[in-house]
């Protein structure tokens, strides 16, 4: 009998194996989505796997092109900006629907963003409208009237946006879920305006403007959308339906692309780069990212209250050899805090692998060879990647600078902590830019910026900062970003190890995809090859 | 204190066990293989040929060769080095931690069983408690509290083991305690104390070795997952549990950094296993008896 | 009986009670709080946050509340899974646990069983090594190992069953053998000891000396016995394989409860939490229950007492 069932079994495994592989949906794209989203409102989410999943459901005023992230028309058909780029007149085109059939009017967006800054919803990621006119003030409380915030309804189709100061990233962060419009009708259908967890993001519930629809939401396991008839874009789209499979394990996710499960990955394990870029160059993708990988020194905590210290720590590092040799996902040796070529901009000043002005700096500091120098901890997150830099950089200080460091891992929250507390001595840290301008990069370390967490501080940085917000000249505005980045350097609060890559594997059945610096995927845009693979 | 005539009555009955466990072949292997490995682990610091965390980046990942036995890992560093000395980790964890949880959970389990009832029901709830607590969050909460230290590793993974094997003994003594030998020596008034620890727990020393042999894997990968949290071995020492995670996340490209350490791991265990199988045999009362 | 089952069933409440009384506080003295990100949040805004989440008022007032609406069934909203509920979440998991379980549980038992039983029947011999050894592999061999090696060899090398995923059958067996492989190798070592103890005492001998057959005296007389430790092993073990596994469901991809659980804590989501060990704990008490029934079905001397 058990011999039987077994048999049962193992034909029923077979025919379903068969099934499966017969079925598969030509225009279904299948995407490693990295964790569960927290959710799909976007007012309340604060991650990258809801970034990519809410871009498909929803739409800003302006889109950016995948391939420059210049901005582009989306919901808005067109815009004006005034003089000294503060005002902006966003028209919205007549042809945009909700996927209910209902306009898209200027009221949309207003409401929307009167949502996310009500301060009781208490949006984490609020803060990306402050550069609104009074936006700040009526997400902390200040503010109780929102007509005084810098955003006006012209009319049914012109919206009006009124700045603190000139913003040049305005437009590009418009791809930012933060600015994405929602529909009235629904979010009250299941709630009140300020109230988060109702149930209007549930498939059947979710009324939104993009591309595609909510389908088919099992937490942990998958997210579908389909392709949304009622988009003013519709018939350039060619997927009819993507699915997000949240896949936080990278050896199951690229196991997953082997088979055939998926066609684009979120990430890739460091051990399978040399191995794909060898055999299956055409599978892996190496794109350069907007981010910088580097190590936080807590300036409060003597011996590395002294600058020079920091600096031989920074200039003991062996960045070459922990790009090439350890990580060898194409990352380059970072000698800066921001990404070159950030808008236009590359820090002048640079703090690069020198040992022997690394032992220099550390004898005249009072510390030759590293004696007298208590152990240093060397905190990290728990990640299998982070841990063997630690223990490279720990190799290279104890060689270059006889210093005793040791290394202290804990978990996220814990970590998290560590930092804000300044309970640490030099921490791993990692940033990653918002919207492609150095100010996202530098305003960190402005003082009492919530993610500094060094303790550094300095006016005259802070000051360069404040005045980089006021300019409008490009010129000029990169000259206080020089400056401020000389200031940064030199005081060494931060180690800069590397410029962040983000390395995944795509099939090449998928046509139409463009790489840029955000990790950005306009989904509209993609197709598989008619009768290909 | 033991009285004379008691002292030697014990040194009998284990003389005994220890006669009939070298006649169990696989079981003087099994002790031989452990021997082995422990003089290892205590030598480790002077016979291996590299330093734990000499690295050679310009080597990374290689494969068995003249120079390195086992290979070296993504660092350069030398694979049977690390083994070595992942070994005394994992060696001490393992029998460290094991005892604190043998010690616990065989007399607690024997107490809460024997004495039955009431003060059976509220020990057994209590351990149904301890169950309930989150792991994770109570070993963070545990280093929040103590710092970090090879003590409270003990202590994290001495308190999780016990539970079971408490359930264990307790089961065990429940059935033993109204055979007719516990019932004389209770009729010849030995304090309960007494009773427990002399006569019913050797007799229920079966299945608390078995069950041993099987925590001590268990302890060793607990370690693992308490590196994960910061608790345990800190890099870049290493623990055999630590090696065989970090093994198996690259085991198509580099299978000698999973396949070495799974085997350290592996003798080991059978070795205790044959050992604990020998023990077992050997220190059955019933069948000495015949 | 009836009365016993009935007092114990009743006696799990206060214990939940102390349970949740005993976490609620507890992960409130882990550092970090729900709330807390890479990118730091304005303290404006975490102060609303709390305030939304009551997570501003005292605590014992935070602790009443709790169980109030605890007393109401609702498990209240996850912190990190916006929009759904811990009962939704517990809810769509669980039927993946114990589905999950229920295979791997059946994987354990048959393998464990019949090893163990064989090994007992001629001790040091090969009939006890060879199914001992292989039952041992289970143990050695971690299940994070485990698991992508058997998907490297039936996934990868013969392409027979998918990587994985939670669809149809076939995406389950291989999360159930890797889950059930060191439960199997408890089993087997347990009731080969349990076995061999068994058929060492006298009323077994009796049995043997009255001429029954071999396979009469092992499976009628000795079984119930000789199994006494795999059950008070069962307990706890299929209390745990039901509430799922973080390896095995990450190595897999299963959307059950294990990763629930665990990601709960690394993400201090109170509610989560609570909710989770709460559901876990009452599947221990249930199970720990049940086992005492069982153990004293097993053994008559224990059946008297009334337990």
């Amino acid at each position: 009998m058990r011999k039987l069932a077994g048999w049962g079994i193992g034909a029923l495994a077979l025919g379903c194996v068969l099934t499966a592989c017969a079925q598969k949906d030509e225009q279904a794209l299948r995407v490693g989505n990295g964790a569960e989203p927290q959710g799909l409102d976007p007012h309340t989410v604060t991650g990258v796997p809801e970034h990519r999943i809410l871009g498909t459901l929803f739409e800003g005023l302006t889109g950016v092109d995948a391939g420059t992230l210049e901005p582009i028309p989306a919901a808005a058909e067109s815009w004006r900006v005034s003089e000294d780029g503060t005002v902006y007149v966003f028209t919205l085109r007549e042809t945009a629907r909700w996927s209910n059939g209902d306009p898209v009017t200027a009221e949309d967006f207003a409401y929307a963003w009167r949502r996310i800054l009500t301060p009781e919803l208490a949006s984490e990621y609020a803060y990306m409208l402050h550069c609104m006119k009074n936006a700040r003030a009526f997400n902390e409380g200040e503010l109780d009237d929102f007509s005084q915030v810098g955003v006006a309804v012209l009319d049914e189709r012109t919206l009006q946006v009124t700045l603190e100061n000139p913003t040049p990233y305005f437009l590009a962060m418009q791809i930012h879920y933060t600015w994405f419009p929602v529909h009235r009708p629904t979010i009250e259908k299941f709630g009140r305006m300020d109230e988060r967890n109702t149930k209007w993001t549930r498939p059947g519930n979710l009324v939104g403007n993009g591309a595609f629809v909510l389908k088919r939401w099992v937490p942990n396991n998958i997210i579908e959308v389909v392709r949304n008839g009622q988009y003013w874009d519709a018939d350039h789209v060619r997927l009819n339906r993507i699915l997000f499979y949240p896949i936080d394990d990278r050896l199951t996710e690229e196991r997953s692309f082997r088979t055939g499960r998926l066609d684009l990955t979120e990430s890739a394990p460091i051990a399978k780069v040399p191995v794909y870029q060898r055999d299956q160059p055409d599978l892996i993708h190496i794109d350069p990212y907007l981010g910088t990988y580097f190590y936080r020194v807590n300036v409060t905590r003597p011996p590395l209250d002294d600058p020079r210290v920091r600096r031989a720590f920074a200039m003991a590092v062996d960045r070459e050899a922990i790009t090439t040799k350890v990580l060898t996902g194409g990352q380059a040796p970072a000698g800066a805090f921001t990404v070159p070529d950030t808008a236009g901009y590359t820090s002048d000043a640079q703090i690069g692998y020198d040992v022997t002005e690394a032992r220099r700096l550390l004898a005249e500091a009072g510390y030759p060879n590293g004696e007298g120098m208590r152990p240093i901890e060397l905190l990290y997150n728990t990640s299998e990647d982070h841990k063997l830099i630690a223990e490279a950089i720990q190799r290279m200080w104890k060689k270059a600078l006889g210093v005793d460091v040791s290394l202290v891992n804990q978990d996220w929250k814990v970590y998290l902590a560590s930092q804000n507390n300044l309970d640490y001595d030099i921490c791993r840290a990692g940033w990653i830019g918002d919207f492609v301008d150095p100010i996202n990069f530098l305003e960190c370390f402005t003082t009492g910026n919530g993610n500094n967490r060094t303790g550094w501080s300095s006016p005259e940085y802070d000051a360069h900062i404040a005045a980089a917000r006021r300019t409008v000249d490009v010129k000029a505005r990169h000259d206080l970003f020089q400056q401020a980045e000389r200031l940064l350097l030199d005081a060494a609060p931060v180690i800069p190890i590397y410029y962040y890559t983000r390395v995944y594997f795509r099939s090449t059945a998928i046509k139409g995809w463009r790489s840029n610096l955000l990790g950005y995927i306009s989904f509209k845009d993609l197709y598989f090859e008619e009768g290909g693979p | 204190m033991r009285s004379e005539a008691q002292a030697e009555k014990g040194t009998s009955l284990w003389q005994d066990a220890l006669h009939r466990l070298m006649k169990n072949r696989l079981a003087v292997v099994g002790a031989c293989v452990l021997a082995t490995m422990v003089a290892l682990a205590l030598a480790t610091p002077w016979i291996v040929p590299y330093a734990y965390d000499a690295q050679d980046l310009e080597l990374g990942a290689s494969g068995p060769s003249r120079a390195h036995w086992f290979g070296t890992d993504r660092l350069g560093r030398d694979l049977l080095t690390r083994v070595l000395y992942g070994g005394r980790i994992s060696l001490m964890v393992g029998f460290a931690a094991t005892a604190v949880s043998l010690l616990v959970g065989v007399v607690y389990g024997a107490t809460a069983g024997y004495l039955g009832g009431r003060t059976d029901a509220v020990m057994m709830r209590f351990v149904d408690i301890l169950y309930a607590l989150p792991f994770t969050i109570f070993v963070i909460i545990l280093m929040v509290l103590f710092g970090r230290n090879i003590v409270l590793l003990f202590v994290a993974i001495g308190a999780v083991q016990w539970l079971t094997m408490a359930r264990i003994v307790r089961g065990q003594v429940m059935s033993l305690k109204h055979t007719d030998f516990i019932d004389a020596a209770r009729v010849m008034g030995f304090s309960t104390s007494r009773i427990i620890l002399r006569h019913l727990i050797p007799n229920v020393l079966g299945p608390v070795i078995v069950y041993t042999t099987l925590t001590i894997p268990n302890v060793m990968l607990i370690e693992a997952f308490l590196s994960f949290l910061g608790l345990g071995v800190q890099a870049p020492m290493s623990s055999w549990g630590v090696l065989i995670k970090e093994g198996a996340d690259a085991m198509e490209e580099y299978p000698w950094l999973l396949v070495f350490p799974s085997l350290a791991l592996s003798a080991t265990l059978f070795a205790l296993n044959f050992l604990g199988d020998g023990l077992r045999d050997a220190l059955d009362v019933r069948a000495a008896k015949d | 009986m009836t009365r016993f089952l009935v007092r114990r069933v009743l006696g799990i409440v206060p214990v939940l009670l102390v349970i949740v009384t005993l976490v609620f506080f507890m992960i409130r003295l882990a550092p970090g709080g729900p709330f807390d990100s890479e990118r730091r949040v304005s303290p404006e805004i975490i102060k609303n946050l709390e305030a939304y989440y009551n997570l501003d008022a005292p605590l014992h007032r935070q602790y009443l509340a709790y169980l109030a609406q605890l007393a109401r069934g609702d498990l209240g909203p996850s912190f990190k899974s916006a929009g759904w509920s811990v009962n939704e979440l517990i809810g769509l998991g669980f039927p993946v646990s114990l589905e999950l379980g229920f295979y791997a549980l059946l994987v354990a038992l048959s393998i464990g069983l019949a090893a163990g039983i064989t090994a007992a029947r001629r001790p040091n011999t090969l009939q006890d090594y060879a199914p001992m050894s292989f039952a041992m592999l289970g143990i050695c061999i971690p299940n994070f190992v485990l698991g992508p090696l058997l998907v490297l060899v039936f996934s990868l090398w013969l392409g027979w069953l998918p990587v994985a995923g939670w669809e149809g059958i076939e995406y389950k067996i291989l999360p159930a053998i890797t889950l059930g492989a060191s439960y199997a190798a408890y089993i087997a070592r347990l009731s080969r000891g349990g076995m061999l103890e068994i058929l060492t005492q006298d009323f077994v001998r009796t049995a043997r000396a009255k001429g029954l057959s071999e396979t009469r005296v092992v499976f009628v007389h000795a079984l119930r016995g000789g199994l006494q430790p795999v059950v008070s092993f069962l307990g706890p073990a299929a209390a745990g394989l039901l509430s799922g596994s973080f390896v095995i469901e990450t190595v897999f991809q299963v959307p059950g409860l294990g990763r629930l659980f665990v990601q709960a804590a690394f993400n201090r989501d109170y509610t989560m939490i609570l909710g989770t060990v709460l559901f876990f704990a009452t599947l221990i008490l249930l199970f720990n229950l049940l086992v005492d029934v069982a153990q004293a079905w097993l053994d008559p001397r224990l059946r008297n007492q009334g337990v």
